[in-house]
């Protein structure tokens, strides 16, 4: 069984070796099935994986299968080795199934839009590198996987690397998740040099003996930890990648930037708890960051223009939603968000994704309009995202997710009922931004003049089966996931939770409030979303008349420009780091050392001037030359 | 008869010689300027004739003899590149005659 | 003696002075000639009749009159008179001017205050005033006869090479040898 584990895990890598090398010569269909058919078979073997493992009593030391020796040098000996346990299970999962959802509906949706083979080999190369950063045995492995979903992140961002945009988008989105990346290797420094090994079960059990709770040690190992997951998961302050991100292909977007990739830094922390919890600052850090993140990307998703930036802003705002309950200690509550965000947020990028292919590559949403009649699979399945994503009560999964971190919140100590607030505030915002989207793309008349129009008036063209059906699979599970953790006044159903439960039991878990005070707070929730909801009809009611001067992002002013800037953190960024930078290399042009060459070319240039000088070539000239000298030798003869 | 102090026929030549440098110095046509060089060959012999005179003896003169040998000869063959010269650039200024550029 | 021995030195100047203002040449060979003739004067109140005849013959009667004949053969014209006329602008004569001043004032130093000046102008003369013909013939050809000799290879090169040099044209000479060789 344990075997099993490499070969689901190799075989996206062999998907991208043969679609790599000898992919260009295939026929289309060839090269989509090889791509699409590796994740799926790789899926098919997770969930035997899966199903064997539940039903062998889901041990909490979980399973190792070692492919054999990596590194044997002095203290430090590494394997290549993947460990099974319930939390990579619910990850890798999640990974393939969607994964595979979203390769099949790029079958149809990548035709004519590029190198169709290399789009598959990169996705399935990023499949590969994903599930080994969460099946890794030991640190090395994991920041192998680390690094590799980085490299495809910026093959795939710049898969249409024609557009200079482009190229500059996957550029920011590697360098800035560069930054995250040192962090964590510093961090992962830290720790082998103060635990000896870089196991990741021997490096919580070296901790949890050896560390002095609250220390430096543990807070330094947590924050460098925390850098990293925090540029990987695009939360402030290195959330600015992202954004600029979806100017990769919306598949991309819908696997690496929504479902799988940002959530690479949920999954660090949740599997190095035990440092965060020998570290309380850090893990409080953690909590205000989730907390700053998800307001401010529910923020700015207001005022967002193109849809797929709409849907990036939600994204780092979910996953502050993550980090918040990482952080009061609801962790199978974070595990259990990022599950359910996997369905709905990969299902309103497919969904965004053909609108945009059947409306001609249109990504304005006040361009967009009516297209509820010429798409009505994708105008359902839509609903269910936002609902899903606002937290619609009692039939989304993400009224349960939601519900899992902010009860963890409001139990979380002093700044409990803060926490509750940012997040509540922020399930306000959620409704507002998701179902903006909603009414202006389906709803209502087409805009003038625009593809919707010409497309609400001919056939429903455009979104093939291949693309619908990924649509109502996620559109299911959306729903139905959520019945997998009910809350305790409604039943406490929660077979997901008691799956991962072991895994933390020793360290602090964010209880669960009083039934009454549970209901009260679910209550409030509920009240926020419909209070969203409504604000966003009235809104979109106000704006629809004035779609056309809405359309140019550029026109606008104040605090929408500054909301659709992302708050300005790109001009920050670009003065603070670039301009000094910039500076520095600016002012060292002209330093001593090419001030010293350029000195020698001068000193040539004025010999030169003044050598030629005399040479003129004229007669009387060289005669003066001779008369001058007679004069100083008489003078010499004559004086001295 | 009396003899007049070579003294003077020293300034004299350093009169003419310098006239004679002027000339070299200002004159573009290349035919003034051997002119002018004859001109201060002239005045070096005077100069050897007074120091002939200064001392008595007959050196003087022949230092001019061969001077005069000199000269003869620089003027024929000088004369002879004027020619060349004016044949190939149809000009006796110096100036046109210099092929340096820059 | 003494003021015959000033006219012809003033004499001497003027000409040479006039000789190099010119703009025509010949006018200005005409001038050197007349200067020639002046200094010929000049050696001879120096004592040195040897050399005035000399000067007379040789440097006023061939030397100058070659040029006087090149010049002809040129038949420069009108348009170089205005040309010479065009560049002898007295802005021209401030640069060699002080040059030539700087080394007057050398010389005129040389001459009164310098180092040989006091054995100049008390120098102490034996024998007769004149250096006859006789006396010269004498030194020059027993102490000075390599000088001759050397002067008349001198003079031998000078005129093989004025004659190649200023042989009129080359190209005529062409078509003759490739005649010989064809024959």
């Amino acid at each position: 069984m344990q075997t099993l584990l490499w070969i689901y895990t190799l075989l996206p890598l062999a998907g991208f070796l043969v679609l790599v090398l000898v992919g260009k010569r295939f026929p289309r269909g060839l090269a989509g099935f090889i791509g699409a058919g590796s994740v799926g078979a790789s899926f098919l073997l997770a969930l035997i994986t899966g199903i064997w493992f539940v039903s062998a009593g889901a041990p909490e030391a979980g399973y190792t299968a070692t492919l054999g020796q990596w590194v044997t040098a002095g203290a430090l000996s590494v394997d290549f080795s993947l460990h099974l346990d319930a939390l990579s299970v619910v990850m890798v999962t999640i990974i393939t199934f969607v994964g595979f959802l979203i390769h099949y509906y790029s079958v149809d949706f990548m035709k004519g839009k590029g190198d169709y083979h290399l789009f598959f080999a990169y996705m399935n190369l990023f499949v590969f590198a994903m599930l080994t950063l969460v099946l890794a045995d030991n640190f090395l492995l994991l920041f192998l996987g680390w690094e590799g979903v980085g490299l495809c992140s910026y093959l795939l961002i710049g898969f249409w690397y024609q557009e200079p945009a482009n190229d500059t988008a996957a550029r920011k989105a590697f360098i800035v998740t560069r930054i995250g990346d040192v962090s964590l290797l510093v961090g992962i420094f830290l720790l082998f040099v103060s635990t000896g090994t870089l196991n990741l079960a021997g490096i919580s059990q070296g901790a949890a003996t050896a560390w002095t709770p609250g220390g430096g040690l543990a807070t330094a190992a947590a924050l460098l930890i925390l850098g990293g997951a925090v540029g990987k998961s695009a939360q402030l302050p290195l959330q600015v990648w992202l954004p600029d991100a979806m100017a990769g292909p919306t598949p991309v977007s819908a696997l690496i930037h929504a479902a799988t990739m940002v959530t690479a830094g949920v999954y660090l922390i949740a599997r190095t708890h035990v440092i965060f919890a020998l570290a309380p600052v850090a893990q409080l850090i953690v909590a205000i960051i989730g907390a700053a993140t998800l307001l401010y990307g529910g923020l700015n998703a207001l005022t967002q223009v193109d849809i797929k930036r709409v849907l990036a802003y939600s994204t780092i705002s979910q996953i502050g939603y993550m980090f918040l309950g990482l952080g009061v200690g609801a962790w199978t509550g974070a595990m259990f968000h990022f599950a359910t965000h996997a369905f709905f947020k990969a299902l309103l990028f497919l969904g965004a994704g053909v609108l945009i292919h059947v409306l001609h590559e249109e990504h304005n949403i006040y361009r967009m309009g009516g297209m509820r009649k010429a798409q009505p699979l994708t105008f359902w399945t839509f609903v269910i995202g936002v609902s899903s994503l606002s937290g619609v009560p009692l039939v989304t999964s993400g009224f349960y997710s939601k519900e899992a971190i902010l009860s963890g919140a409001w139990t979380f100590g002093q700044a409990g009922t803060l926490f509750w607030l940012a997040g509540a505030a922020g399930v306000l915002l959620t409704a507002m931004y998701s179902f903006r989207i909603l009414f202006f793309a389906f709803t209502g008349d087409p805009a003038p003049g625009s593809a919707a129009e010409k497309q609400a008036k001919g056939s429903t063209g455009g979104a093939t089966l291949r693309m619908q059906l990924p649509l109502a699979v996620l559109a299911t599970f959306a729903v139905i996931l959520g019945f997998l953790f009910m809350p305790g006044d409604l039943g406490g159903f929660r077979p997901f939770a008691h799956f991962l439960e072991p895994l933390f039991a020793s360290v602090r878990n964010a209880p669960e409030p009083a039934a009454g005070t549970s209901f009260v707070l679910q209550l409030a929730v509920t009240a926020m979303v419909a209070l969203g909801i409504l604000f966003s009809y009235f809104w979109y009611r106000k704006e629809r008349g004035k779609r056309k001067q809405h359309e140019d992002a550029q026109s606008y002013r104040g605090i929408r420009r500054f909301l659709l800037s992302g708050m300005g953190f790109d001009v920050l960024y670009r003065v603070l780091f670039t301009g000094s930078f910039n500076g520095v290399a600016t002012l060292l042009q002209r330093d001593w050392i090419s001030a010293f060459f350029d000195g020698v070319a001068w000193v040539n240039r004025f010999a030169y001037r003044v050598m030629t000088f005399f040479q003129t070539g004229l007669i009387r000239w060289y005669l003066m030359g001779i008369g001058v000298g007679i004069v100083v030798l008489f003078a010499l003869v004559v004086f001295v | 008869m009396t003899v007049i102090p070579p003294y003077y026929g020293l300034i004299l030549s350093g009169l003419l010689f310098v006239v004679g440098l002027l000339g070299l110095l200002i004159r573009r046509n290349i035919m003034f300027m051997l002119i002018s060089v004859e001109v201060m060959l002239n005045a070096s012999g005077l100069a050897f004739i007074a120091g002939g005179a200064l001392w008595g003896s007959a050196d003087g003169q022949s230092m001019f003899l061969f001077i005069l040998a000199l000269a003869a000869t620089e003027v024929a063959i000088g004369l002879a590149l004027i020619l060349r010269l004016h044949k190939h650039r149809e000009t006796l200024d110096s100036d046109r005659a210099s092929e340096l550029r820059g | 003696m003494l003021v015959i021995f000033f006219l012809a030195g003033a004499l001497a100047i003027a000409a040479t002075i006039l000789a190099i203002t010119r703009v025509n040449a010949v006018h200005a060979l005409l001038y050197l000639i007349a200067s020639l003739l002046a200094l010929g004067v000049a050696f001879f109140t120096l004592g040195a009749p040897f050399a005035a005849v000399l000067e007379v013959v040789v440097y006023a009667g061939a030397i100058a009159v070659l040029l006087l004949f090149v010049v002809m053969m040129l038949n420069l014209g009108r348009e170089s008179e205005q040309e010479e006329r065009a560049l002898l602008v007295p802005r021209l004569w401030s640069g060699p001017a002080i040059l030539v001043l700087a080394i007057s004032i050398l010389l005129a130093y040389l001459y009164v205050a310098g180092p040989w000046a006091p054995a100049v102008q008390t120098a102490v003369r034996s024998g007769s005033a004149i250096i006859s013909p006789k006396e010269v013939g004498k030194v020059v050809f027993s102490r000075y006869l390599l000088g001759v000799e050397a002067a008349s290879f001198l003079l031998l090169a000078g005129a093989v090479g004025a004659f190649h040099v200023g042989r009129r044209s080359i190209e005529r000479r062409e078509p003759e040898v490739s005649a010989k060789e064809a024959s």
